[in-house]
């Protein structure tokens, strides 16, 4: 009775099997092509035009931070083909060995992008052998001067009281503790648990002050009123301020985060053509000029830069800014001992009173 | 009938079940504790769990604790006299109260608790029209009296329907027997209805307890991610730090407490049982 019984489950798990290992056979013959980026952060109509272009069906995937993005590629390296991180990140996945080195012949659109910003991708991917820098920019006080009457230009006006409750932080760990450390001027790659500790006791103090850890959602909640202050990326700023002309971007007088988020093929990617086609397609200075109009992230492609018909934007200091005009630092990926320094502080913030 | 009276033919009928429990409830489990019990290198260890014990974890461990318990007491305030009003009124078709609770139900869980999230923000709807009124404002998001209306509004129902069930099957003859006997009305509940409708209002305890320890979605939309939860703890060890063991680990505290409310549960439904 008993062995007919497993029989029957061994037949099951072995019709499991087969399924499953069809699947995976059918899937690498087809045309496709595993897209992992940032929640909206391209024109979704630019997708179409690429699987019509080239016939590629593109199965697309957002997530919210890098630390997610790691998480899952690291459960599953084969999930996905081309993906989009940021600076530090791509620093770990290379050390990580779980990239794959491109092939810049099968990506001719690459010259379009600006020299400086493969320059600036040095830090990150000292051999330009990765990465295809994607949306550039920094990080910044969103404000909202209907209801801010004190001049915004220092991290400090975030731990002002009188803004009780009307303050939005990032809910990201690099983001959140890069504020409290460059307001205390520290490095933001500091791995000295001292200035860690001043940092995490500078947030823990702000807490009751702070409305929510937020990620994609600052956007909407100042454009809704929400909240008088937010911290935010440059790119949301030309979009917040078309929404809601309140609304005022400022980079800190004591600097701030200068990040590249770039293209990048896995290790184990099975659609390596595809993806190849699909950062080419990103390059293109139509296409790219498409996704800034709808993104409103900078973009390093120089081509598409000149494209841009808008005089007001084209100059706007926010979409291009001058970095020369205040301080500037790359986060830099830390190793695991680092990882562990900086998430510990930041449990130390999220479990705090309230 | 005569198809399951052969033991072969039950053993053939039920191994899609038992197929179904080994792969998506057995094998998981075996899996968290495997992870729980081990570090990255593989190595026996118990570090993962006796980090419930570091003053960030236990407090967000005792925080759970306090808001479900909370919770579940206001569920129960809440849905204990609205069960005896649905039992009293003897609805020969009670089918569709059961569709007016389950209704909401029909959209997602998730949606359910964003829409509160946008009722009860600082310039939400409810504000709105208070601010019309000229009556105050009130200032309930991203505090844990947000997070306790969200976990009573989402597991509410869970509560209602075990209580209504069990008062709708007490047979009307015990009732009218105890009056018979003298009882006043306050003695026939205390002796007869609360006794009697006890294995509902635990299993209805349970369906809430557990659901409000464990959530995370909740606490994030509706706490502006500022109360940290166990859920949330756990949550962010998979998704964001990658750590599956420590995740594992707490998650099997968690169960430890689960294990424990549902030992309390079968002791006390047996001691109703006498």
């Amino acid at each position: 009775m008993k062995n007919h019984f497993i029989s029957k489950l061994l037949l099951t798990f072995t019709a499991l099997g087969i399924l499953t290992g069809c699947g995976n056979s059918n899937d690498s013959a087809s045309n496709k092509l595993y897209v992992y980026n940032w929640g909206e952060y391209i024109d979704e109509e630019v997708i179409e035009q690429f699987e019509e272009e080239t016939g590629i069906d593109v199965i697309y995937d957002m997530f919210e931070t890098n630390e997610i993005m790691y998480a899952k590629l690291a459960q599953d390296p084969s999930a996905y083909d081309v993906i989009c991180p940021s600076d530090y990140m791509i620093q770990k996945l290379i050390e990580n060995d779980m990239l794959k080195e491109l092939n810049f012949a099968n990506i001719p659109n690459s010259v379009n992008i600006g020299e400086q910003y493969f320059e600036q991708s040095r830090d990150f991917d000292p051999e330009n052998k990765y990465s295809v820098p994607y949306c550039w920019g920094t990080v910044g006080i969103l404000y909202n001067k209907t209801m801010v009457d004190d001049v915004v230009d220092s991290w400090d006006i975030l731990w002002n009281p009188k803004y009780n409750g009307q303050i939005l932080m990032q809910d990201s760990v690099r983001d959140a503790l890069m504020v409290s450390l460059i307001r205390n001027g520290y490095s933001l790659n500091t791995t000295n648990p001292d200035e860690i500790a001043v940092a995490t006791k500078d947030l823990i103090d702000q807490k009751p002050l702070v409305q929510a850890y937020v990620v994609d959602q600052v956007r909407d909640k100042m454009i809704g009123e929400e909240a008088a202050l937010g911290v935010i990326f440059s790119g949301e700023a030309i979009y917040t301020a078309r929404e809601n002309p309140d609304l005022v971007y400022v980079v800190p007088k004591e600097g701030t985060n200068v990040w590249i988020d770039s293209w990048v093929i896995t290790k184990e990617s099975k659609h390596t053509e595809n993806a190849e086609k699909w950062i080419d397609f990103m390059c293109r200075p139509d296409i790219a000029l498409k996704n800034f109009e709808y993104i409103t992230y900078s973009t390093p492609n120089v081509a598409a830069q000149e494209l841009i018909e808008d005089e007001e934007i084209k100059n706007s200091k926010v979409a291009f800014p001058d970095l020369s005009a205040f301080p500037t630092e790359s986060y830099k990926y830390l190793g695991e001992s680092g990882d562990r320094l900086y998430n510990d502080a930041w449990m130390e913030v999220k479990s705090a009173d309230y | 009938m005569k198809l399951f009276k052969s033991r072969k033919t039950s053993a053939l009928m039920s191994s899609p079940y038992i197929a179904w429990a080994t792969i998506f409830i057995i094998i998981p489990l075996c899996m968290v504790i495997y992870y729980g019990i081990t570090d990255s290198n593989g190595q026996l260890t118990f570090d993962n769990i006796t980090t419930i014990a570091k003053p960030g974890y236990l407090k967000a461990l005792i925080r759970s604790v306090e808001l479900a318990l909370i919770s579940t007491l206001v569920c129960f305030i809440l849905a204990y006299p609205l069960g005896m009003i649905l039992a009293g009124m003897k609805l020969k078709n009670n089918s569709y109260i059961v569709t007016l609770f389950i209704l909401p139900m029909w959209m997602n869980f998730l949606l359910r608790t964003l829409t509160w999230m946008t009722l009860l923000e600082g310039k939400g709807v409810i504000n709105t029209i208070l601010d019309f009124f000229h009556l105050p404002t009130m200032k309930i998001i991203n505090t844990p009296g947000a997070i306790v209306l969200g976990m009573v509004y989402n597991f509410l129902p869970f509560m209602i329907l075990p209580i209504y069930n069990s008062l709708n099957s007490i047979d009307e003859n015990v009732i009218n027997a105890a009056k018979d006997l003298g009882a006043d009305n306050l003695q026939t509940f205390l002796r007869i209805t609360l006794p009697l409708s006890l294995p509902g209002i635990l299993s209805g305890i349970t369906m809430v307890f557990i659901p409000a320890l464990t959530t995370f979605a909740i606490s994030t939309m509706l706490g502006g991610s500022k109360i940290l939860l166990i859920g949330n703890i756990i949550e962010q060890e998979f998704t964001q730090l990658y750590d599956w063991n420590l995740g594992s680990g707490l998650s099997i505290v968690l169960m430890l407490f689960i294990l424990l409310n549902m030992i309390i549960e079968s002791v006390s439904s047996k001691k109703g049982d006498r």
